[in-house]
């Protein structure tokens, strides 16, 4: 029997900011979810379940927030799945939400990610060392940035690329509403002129740390009839990992983000992704990974990604707009910002992205990845239902 | 639905410490067993999940070096949930229901020794409220069974008498951490004594799930899933009854338990008084053999626990002991969140 057909019905975000003072965990994650309700027109009770990831539980210090949570997002008396996936949780979550009603185990599920940085430090809760273990080298950064100069060095991409990605992104940020850092007087000089932080890393070229959580309600075609705007139709969607330390790892291009990519475009029957494409929301920590996973996914030839990037190729009006949104640079609550990708590339394709929208996007790719460049989830969504 | 069956299980001696040994060092053993039972490879999986807590090892993201065991060169398809295994192969269940997959490795582990558990677990609470005062996972049970206790649903000699058949039955599993005749010993938190608690101690465990004639293939007597739920309640204490598991019952129905007598069922549930809320809201009675293994009051790796009942009621089905078996997971403080399986061995379905 053929999968049912998945379909994104509501989505809700929240002001992504530094630190949301004003409500608790419980709070903050009802926010997104009565959002993401009103936009379904569907009340707690069309809820069969509830499916939430966040990652790790040391950056709120609670273990296994979701017990907490339930009385908050509607889940007593209904299945309630927690889903952990380092940095890409926030896509695997949506995947294993959407999994539920592709098998016909639910019709209707309440799918959740969140941060709430404020409540900890996220750079030292990545940092907690282990015996005979490589420690993380202070935050995610240390470790990626080597990675970059990698990049670099195999591609002989000018140094310039990294600022180009960050001047971009923060500009769509000032698009969207929900975007955490808006930057009014952004210039490439500022950008540039920003202190090395990790080097070639500088800290114009770094997310920040959001508070912020978001939400999408999944439902089958039947629901999907029912949706008071137009839906997200999933066309593909699919997990790969691999390990954090092998002798074959090619951390700058690793084979899981490429298996993954192959999977969903198999799936979605997506021969030319440069052309059939027509908007990505991908993960971009570092400024640099938009040209590393332009490749990765197969938008342009191995050492190719930083031409597309330098010749505004990515640019909101660009031929292929990486983050309309802004991105993980502008925006980043580390457990919901996989789970904004998927949102964002959602709402692209419902024709609700508001100022950031891409004219006529037809098909668009969320994408998330997360660990040692080891996790990745992605999904392809479209304004048609998939055929069949 | 698609016919899905646990066609292997493995699981390590638990012990209270194994300070020689990494999560990794724990893991592969039981990662070997499984495969090597089936004869798969860990690239001809279909789907991997796991399920562990970060909070036990005391770090970020401590399943990344799990994921190093399994050996997921070439990459694989993978996920893990951050709660029992049991959850985790829920969640490989439902991705064979869509038919992007016929087999599933799930696998779960928790080092306790490192910490102390009592205290870790208490991080679970509202961190507003409950947290702060930091009431341990005992004291919170010795709560339930003294409400159990007031409600005239049993005293504290019916609960002795409850470890005491747990741990005679764990006299025949070799992998219990605690069995035979273990003492009620002194009160922990009135009215749990010693005895009413589970050991705390380190494991792992591990499950293969097939579907249909692959299942068919790789097990003499695959234990079919023939239906499995989870519910979760409110977090308050204040707001549940806490002689009832409301979410247990559901659950249950959910799985189809209560359309035909089952012959076993394997209970997660730590604390002697937790066997009685669930035995009377799964409605089991005295004929079912309730923790032949023992349960979790023999062996309670935390986050493996609840994944060891459904390998233990597969084990009893494989062996043709049981042909109707009850599986049960717990999550959460008080019996909060529970997964319910019916397993069934083929001539039961027949």
């Amino acid at each position: 029997m053929p999968k049912e057909p998945v379909a994104v019905v509501g989505i809700g975000q929240t002001k992504h900011v530094a630190a949301r003072h004003d409500v608790s965990i419980a709070g903050l994650v009802r926010e997104a979810a009565v959002r993401a309700l009103e936009d379904a027109g569907l009340t707690w009770s069309d809820i069969d379940a509830v499916v939430i990831g966040k990652a790790p539980d040391f950056f709120e210090g609670v273990m296994m927030p979701e017990l907490y949570l339930a009385d908050a997002l509607g889940a007593v008396g209904k299945p309630m799945l927690r889903v952990h996936t380092a940095g890409s949780v926030g896509g695997s979550t949506a995947l294993v939400a959407a999994n539920l009603v592709a098998a016909r185990v639910h019709s209707t599920v309440l799918t959740l990610a969140f941060e709430k940085q404020s409540e900890s430090n996220a750079m030292w809760g990545l940092s907690l060392p282990v015996p005979f273990q490589q420690p993380l080298l202070a935050g995610a950064g240390g470790f990626f940035a080597p990675h970059v100069r990698a990049y670099m060095r195999r591609t002989g991409a000018p140094d310039e690329v990294g600022s180009l990605v960050a001047y971009k992104d923060r500009r769509n940020a000032l698009k969207n509403p929900y975007a955490h850092l808006h930057d009014h007087d952004i210039t490439l000089e500022k950008v540039r002129a920003a202190p090395m932080l990790w080097d070639p890393i500088r800290y114009s070229e770094t997310c920040p740390s959001s508070d912020g959580a978001c939400a999408m309600i999944l439902t089958d075609r039947d629901g999907a009839a029912r949706a008071p705007h137009p839906p997200a139709w999933v066309h593909g969607g699919a997990m790969r990992s691999e390990p954090t330390l092998f002798a074959g790892k090619d951390f700058v291009s690793p084979q899981a983000g490429k298996d993954c990519a192959a999977d969903v475009y198999r799936q979605a029957g997506i021969t030319d992704p440069r052309r059939e494409i027509d908007a990505v929301e991908m993960y971009v920590p570092f400024s640099w990974y938009e040209p590393m996973w332009l490749e990765n996914l197969g938008f342009a030839e191995e050492g190719e990604g930083w031409k597309l990037t330098e010749a505004g190729v990515t640019e909101l009006d660009g031929d292929l707009p990486v983050n309309p949104s802004g991105g993980v640079l502008s925006t980043n609550p580390i457990g919901a910002s996989g789970m904004i990708r998927f949102a964002e590339a959602a709402l692209q394709v419902r024709g609700r992205a508001g100022e950031h929208q891409i004219d006529g996007a037809l098909r668009a790719l969320g994408h998330a990845y997360g660990g040692g460049a080891q996790f990745f989830a992605m999904w392809l969504v479209g304004a048609e239902p998939p055929p069949g | 639905m698609r016919d899905v069956a646990i066609v292997a299980f493995a699981q390590t001696a638990h012990r209270r410490r194994t300070d020689e040994l990494s999560e990794v060092d724990l893991l592969m053993p039981v990662l070997h067993e499984v495969l090597g039972a089936t004869g798969l490879k860990a690239n001809e999986i279909g789907f991997t999940c796991s399920g562990s807590a970060d909070y036990l090892a005391g770090r970020a993201f401590s399943f990344t070096m799990a994921l190093d065991g399994v050996g997921a060169h070439p990459p694989i398809s993978e996920s893990h949930v951050e709660m029992d295994g049991a959850w985790a192969l829920y969640e490989a269940w439902v991705k064979i229901q869509t038919g992007e997959a016929d087999t599933a490795l799930v696998y779960s582990y928790g080092k306790s020794s490192p910490g102390r558990v009592r205290d870790v677990l208490t991080r679970q609470l509202d961190p507003y409220y409950l947290a702060p005062l930091w009431p341990d996972s005992v004291a919170l049970a010795a709560l339930q069974a003294q409400a159990l206790i007031d409600a005239g649903a049993t005293d504290e000699g019916a609960l002795a008498a409850v470890a005491a058949r747990n741990r005679t039955a764990a006299a025949g599993n070799p992998h219990a951490q605690l069995a035979g005749d273990v003492p009620a010993g002194d009160y922990l938190v009135h009215p749990l004594r010693t005895g009413d608690c589970p050991p705390i101690g380190d494991g792992a465990a591990a499950v293969v799930l097939a579907a249909g004639d692959t299942a068919r293939a790789l097990c003499a007597r695959p234990a079919w899933i023939r239906g499995i739920d989870h519910r979760i309640e409110a977090h308050g204490l204040g707001v549940r009854d806490l002689t009832d598991s409301p979410s247990a019952r559901l659950a249950a129905e959910r799985a189809g338990a209560f359309e035909r007598p089952v012959d076993t069922a394997e209970l997660h549930a730590p604390f002697t008084s937790q066997e009685v809320v669930l035995r009377q809201a799964l409605r089991l009675g005295d004929d079912v053999r309730v923790n032949p293994s023992g349960g979790a009051l023999a062996a309670n790796p935390v986050m493996a626990a609840g994944l060891i009942r459904l390998g233990e009621a597969a084990a009893r089905i494989h062996r043709g002991e049981s042909d109707r078996a009850l599986a049960h997971a717990t999550s959460g403080p008080c019996l909060q969140q529970n997964l319910v399986a019916v397993l069934e061995g083929e001539s039961a379905h027949a």
